[in-house]
């Protein structure tokens, strides 16, 4: 009966809140610089658990989840700059050739409006692509090569008109965020309060989605596609659904990652980054929605760790993670734990199992 | 469900214990409250960042890692030889370097972060670092928000001038201008404009743009390629046909090595048509192949061949720490020199101070490897000799020209008319 008290206590709901909570609680025993970190780190978690709706639940590996991400940065940065030059031109332009506001950068004046773009562009976008490669029925390998051509084309177009969107320099060199300004420690700790918070709504969204019917089905699209199909659900409608909420969340998580990092420019969104961001994922364990949390906080504060203890030959230390976590946790940290769980539940129940097995 | 719940317990464990160690690790580098820290980083550090005890630890920033990891690296070296050297000779203000080396990974919101940490945990006395404009820019506003400095040693397309920033290249009318105006001048007035595809070559451009304009010559062409570009048949077939006098490179990096071999096997040679590189130099030619650029030119501050006693000197040192192949280049050298304004401003100033060593350096000269260098208290760049250098068959840039004296850092061409109304004349 003990049993069931521990259940009760540390089921976990109460885990994850305790988690959130502790979050929440960071910035009192954390300095700023480290608060700013984290807060960055949470950040990414945020598009891993749209990029695991997506790929650990319905199968589709996205390769460009980058400019999605970028989208949603651009969009709050284009405002943030717009800020700090009090409506008149930004610097790059004014030497970039441009005398005055580009139609495009006018709406990012009002930063409600920046805001809802910086989550209804990367939607719109992914809606675009989805519905016309998913209706197809383009999927699987070449959905993958068609969403990384989609970051070249993009990363292509923003390096080249620098003179809207700062070329490879990105936008940076902000100043106030609706008055307040974005480098004092105050307005960061409300940063970091803030990306907290949507990380707790963006998980518990999602585990309320996948939890569901609705999650069931899209395993089901991922096992089975065809056999969804046959039964009488529209994968594409289901696949094109899950692309776009998973590309808004990764334009919330971009604007969160401006506001905090105070920089967004093309290498941030491009290839490698695209690819890092499916590591972050594979590394926690797919299909889990804790475990992109854990793989991007830890594969980035890894990173931090090692090229400040090791400025030389960190790169190596985080190969070599990344090789040990590939070869010996194929389905990635969370699945180190699923493992012994079997392993402990297999022996617990073994005489069964081998009854069953008689029987089959 | 017991074991998977004591999965989330382990987590949970995890992070609070990852949090704790961090915050200890940060009360124990600073030895003050988390809620002093905010106080301290925004006023108290300023009376003295970076001295401690018997050390002033000062930030080197460069990427050591990534695709600017080969050009960065010799820069930080450089700059590690200046703390050496500073170090052997009793230090500054009577204490001992100590260099904070860090990994700006050539991803820009790298730079910014460790610049933050830099400033933030180390409090270090100043930064020297940063090698593309994308990694200064990303700093910026780093070092302005914690009142920090930062040496930037590599030339670049001006438009800025930074209070908490020192220029140690050169700004646009101490390269560009002056080799435009040289080519004009001995080679012809047709200009090709080749450049990579990011900041430095665009604005540069449309600098040169307007400068043509203004001279009545005449520009025949302009092409970018992505960083990292290596297939020039396209853009060399363009060149062929239209012939132009001078190409002006802007290309940046493995792009050159590429553009230089299908130039030469286009039957191109320097005899034809004359190449001028501004982010060519002598450790670039090592990659593409002196054979290969031999004849072509450049334009910088400096080259390993400059003829001053101080470069004897530095060339010697250099290699004898890094190696007889090892050679030294602008940006390298400006790394090394920029260690050494900031250590005589700093005696000068009498303090760590930033607001006093910058106050301190206004007008400061040192006898650099290039010449004389002073600060312009203005706008923080340096005065510089220009030099346009022909590349030879071992490698080395021998000189072709030089300006009589150092010339007057001007990074937004306030000097010059046509470049009065270049944001106007670019919109046409």
């Amino acid at each position: 009966m003990q049993n069931t008290i521990y259940q009760k206590i540390w089921s976990q709901r109460v885990i994850l809140n305790l988690i959130f909570l502790l979050l929440l609680a960071a910035p009192l025993f954390l300095s700023d610089f480290r608060l700013n970190l984290l807060g960055k780190f949470l950040a990414f978690a945020i598009l891993a658990i749209g990029l695991d709706l997506l790929w650990g639940y319905t199968g589709v590996l996205s390769l460009g989840h980058g400019i999605f991400f970028g989208l949603g940065a651009y969009c709050m940065a284009m405002y943030l700059k717009l800020e700090a030059t009090g409506g008149g031109l930004p610097d790059f332009m004014a030497w970039s050739g441009m005398s005055e506001l580009p139609l495009i950068w006018i709406p990012f004046q009002y930063p409600i409006v920046a805001i809802i773009l910086g989550i209804l562009l990367p939607a719109i976008i992914a809606f675009m692509l989805g519905y016309l490669t998913f209706r197809n029925r383009i999927s699987g390998v070449y959905f993958t090569i068609l969403s990384q051509a989609l970051v070249l084309v993009v990363v292509t177009l923003f390096v080249g008109s620098q003179n809207l969107t700062g070329g490879s320099s990105g936008l940076t060199n902000f100043n106030t965020f609706f008055g307040f300004s974005v480098n004092s420690a105050t307005t960061q700790t409300a940063f970091y309060i803030i990306t907290v918070i949507v990380l707790g709504l963006v998980f518990f969204l999602s585990r309320k989605l996948v939890k569901g019917r609705f999650g069931k089905i899209l395993v089901g699209i991922r096992d089975g596609e065809n056999r969804m199909r046959f039964l009488g659900y529209s994968p594409s409608a289901y696949k094109t659904f899950i692309y776009t909420l998973s590309a808004a969340i990764a334009g919330l998580a971009g604007m969160l990652f401006v506001l905090q990092v105070g920089i967004i420019s093309p290498t941030m969104i491009g290839i490698i980054p695209s690819i890092e961001m499916v590591l972050w994922v594979a590394l926690g364990g797919r299909g889990t929605l804790i475990g992109p949390v854990i793989g991007a906080v830890l594969v980035n504060a890894a990173k931090t760790g090692f090229s400040e203890s090791y400025p030389d030959i960190w790169t190596y230390f985080l190969g070599l993670l990344f090789v040990l976590v590939v070869v010996f946790l194929p389905k990635g940290i969370t699945g180190l734990f699923e493992k012994w769980n079997d392993r402990r539940k297999k022996q617990d129940v073994s005489s069964s199992v081998e009854v069953e097995k008689s029987y089959s | 469900m017991r074991k998977q719940n004591f999965f989330y317990l382990l987590i949970l464990g995890l992070l609070a214990s990852f949090m704790v160690a961090c915050s200890a690790a940060d009360n124990a580098a600073n030895a003050t409250d988390p809620e002093e820290e905010a106080v301290d980083a925004t006023e108290e550090s300023d009376s003295n960042e970076g001295s401690d005890g018997d050390t002033i630890k000062v930030g080197i920033l460069h990427s050591l890692s990534g695709t600017m990891a080969i050009s960065e690296t010799s820069v930080q070296q450089a700059e590690l030889l200046a703390i050496k050297e500073i170090n052997e000779n009793g230090g500054v203000l009577g204490k001992q370097l100590e260099p904070v080396i860090e990994d700006g990974a050539s991803d820009w919101p790298t730079f910014a972060e460790k610049a933050n940490k830099l400033l933030q945990q180390d409090e270090v006395a100043t930064i020297f670092g940063g090698w593309t404009s994308a990694s200064r820019k990303a700093m910026l506003p780093v070092v302005e928000e914690h009142n920090g400095l930062l040496f930037y040693p590599v030339q670049y397309e001006g438009m800025e001038a930074s209070p908490n920033i020192f220029y140690t290249g050169a700004a646009p009318n101490q390269q560009i201008v002056p080799a435009v105006d040289w080519l004009l001048e001995n080679r012809g007035d047709s200009f090709f404009l080749l450049g990579s595809d990011y900041v430095f070559p665009r604005t540069a451009n449309a600098a040169i743009r307007a400068q043509l304009d203004n001279e009545g010559a005449e520009l025949v062409g302009e092409e970018y390629t992505p960083l990292g570009h290596t297939d020039y048949n396209t853009v060399i077939a363009k060149i062929k046909n239209e012939n132009p006098d001078v190409i002006f490179n802007t290309l940046n990096g493995d792009s050159n090595v590429a553009f230089f071999k299908q130039l030469k096997d286009a039957g191109i040679s320097s005899d034809d048509m004359t190449v001028l590189s501004v982010s060519v130099a002598e450790e670039e030619i090592k990659g593409i192949g002196a054979d290969v650029i031999e004849g072509h030119l450049t334009s910088w501050n400096y080259y390993q061949t400059t003829d001053t006693p101080e470069n004897e000197e530095f060339v010697a040192n250099y290699q004898e720490e890094y190696g007889e192949d090892a050679v030294t280049a602008d940006p390298i050298e400006a790394g090394y020199f920029g260690v050494y304004l900031w250590a005589q401003a700093v005696e000068e100033a009498g303090t760590t101070n930033v607001d006093e060593v910058r106050e301190a350096a206004k007008g400061i000269s040192y006898e650099a490897p290039n010449g004389t260098v002073t600060i312009d208290g203005d706008n923080q760049h340096v005065y510089k000799t220009v030099r346009i250098g022909e590349v030879q068959s071992d490698g080395m840039i021998s000189e072709l020209w030089q300006t009589e004296e150092p010339v007057k850092p001007d990074p937004y061409l306030d000097e010059y008319d046509w470049a009065s109304d270049l944001s106007e004349s670019l919109a046409e």
